[in-house]
């Protein structure tokens, strides 16, 4: 199986790989184009701000790349919100997969939300095996308000959609890569669609 | 419901962890990565690595140790220590850290708060402070405690935040190594006055030490050393008894 992380300058990605490959896959870090569309399963993380992240994805070409995909692609934190409508950090235009603009937190919570929270309502393949209620890991500011794409939510101040998935596209507030026995699961899961 | 963190400290001297732990089921109590393995898979809900080395060529023994701890364990780590730019940041980063602390370079050079959460996103800055109460005001200190500063606690928390650190690693300098439970009453004040998460470090000796900081410090995350170390407290017991006093937590 050929799986390919997007390698376009955000954030940590090494510990993506590193969680592919603790289920006995390698995975390869790239920005190609061909490269990505010839992948079986395709990754696409990010952690940092999301005007930046959605300029180097333009420089690249890979903002008209990643919404022709075919196979299945994991958005990850960042990567899940850039593949929504908009983003309200630095006011982005995001990928339009996911019907749906993110949101910046009210101050009625800590911002960010830092630590393990629980997913519930959970209703696509990625969560097979997974109990509701399971917890994940979270560290985000920025979040995507429940709509039709929703797979998975959790309560933060208020309910907002963990998991989004439209057709091959899935994407993930939580980071499986750093949610113990559970996201290894949750990826393992993404990777046998 | 987001959960209340147990965070374990490790001190990491060239590449291996110092100030000893007890350990029965581990092979090599100094290895870094399998102490933290065994605390990822009893419950931590994070780790802290904090590297006392000095000099350059150890510092480069640490970006070894990051990716192995990367590779290996599937929760989450913060890496401080030593930590002066953004290219140090940027370093650990891409090792695989998830999140960096800043400590005495953040007061010495605030902008630097600025410049790696803007570069990196909030999320993974996080500033530690140190500061001790003299005559009733707290104040802020430098090198692991050592140089006193006047600025205040509450006014330099409140410029980090402002700044854009994603959160705050309180230690209280009085409450450190007494294990006589933590500064609750500054990290209330804290805790209500901004609006990031608080780290409560120095103090922790038993179970309801941890209990008192959630609920009466209302901090977000507890991090404490020797008391995991020497298994004086087994994280699985301790989130069992928060539980009990009705605290969220991870089980």
């Amino acid at each position: 199986m050929k799986i390919v992380i997007i390698n376009y300058g955000a954030g940590n990605i090494q510990s993506i790989k590193f969680a592919v490959q603790r289920l006995g896959h390698e995975a390869i870090l790239s920005n190609d184009p061909a490269e990505i569309k010839a992948a079986d399963k395709v990754i696409f993380p990010g952690v940092g701000e999301a005007s930046s992240a959605m300029k180097m994805l333009k420089e690249t070409g890979l903002d008209e790349v990643i919404p022709q995909l075919k196979q299945p692609v994991l958005g990850i934190c960042l990567g899940m919100q850039l593949m929504c409508n908009s983003s309200e950090e630095g006011n982005t235009k995001g990928l339009r997969i996911f019907d749906v603009d993110v949101h910046r937190f009210e101050n009625n919570v800590k911002v960010p939300q830092i630590g393990w929270n629980q997913i519930a309502d959970l209703k696509s393949d990625l969560f097979t095996g997974i109990k509701e209620n399971e917890f994940i890991y979270l560290v985000h500011s920025y979040y995507a308000p429940l709509c039709k794409n929703t797979v998975a939510t959790t309560q933060y101040g208020l309910k907002y959609a963990t998991a989004l998935q439209k057709d091959n596209f899935y994407g993930t507030q939580f980071h499986p890569e750093k949610s113990s026995k559970a996201g290894t699961q949750i990826l393992k899961n993404f990777l046998e669609i | 419901m987001l959960t209340k963190r147990i965070v374990p400290c490790l001190d990491i001297k060239n590449g291996r962890t110092v100030k000893g732990v007890n350990f029965v089921d581990l092979r090599d109590a100094g290895d870094p990565v399998e102490l933290a393995k065994i605390y990822a898979d009893t419950g931590a809900d994070e780790l802290v690595f904090l590297d006392i080395s000095a000099t350059e060529e150890k510092r480069r023994t640490l970006l070894d140790l990051v990716m192995r701890v990367a590779a290996e364990v599937d929760i989450p780590f913060t890496v401080g220590g030593g930590i002066s730019s953004v290219d140090d940041i940027d370093k650990l980063l891409h090792a695989g850290a998830d999140k960096v602390s800043i400590n005495s370079s953040a007061v010495k050079n605030p902008q630097l708060i600025n410049d790696a959460s803007s570069k990196f996103g909030s999320q993974c800055i996080t500033v530690a402070i140190d500061a001790k109460q003299i005559d009733g005001d707290w104040f802020v200190h430098l090198v692991g405690g050592k140089v006193p500063t006047d600025i205040n606690l509450f006014e330099w928390a409140q410029e980090v935040e402002a700044r854009g650190a994603g959160e705050i690693l309180f230690t209280s300098m009085d409450h450190d190594g007494t294990k006589d439970g933590f500064a609750n009453e500054a990290l209330e004040i804290l805790s209500e006055m901004l609006n990031i998460p608080i780290i409560a470090s120095g103090g922790a000796g038993n179970m309801q030490h941890f209990a008192d900081t959630f609920i009466k410090g209302k901090s977000d995350a507890a991090l404490a050393a020797s008391v995991f170390h020497f298994k004086e407290i087994d994280i699985q017991d301790l989130k069992k008894e928060l539980k009990k006093q009705g605290i969220a937590v991870r089980i």
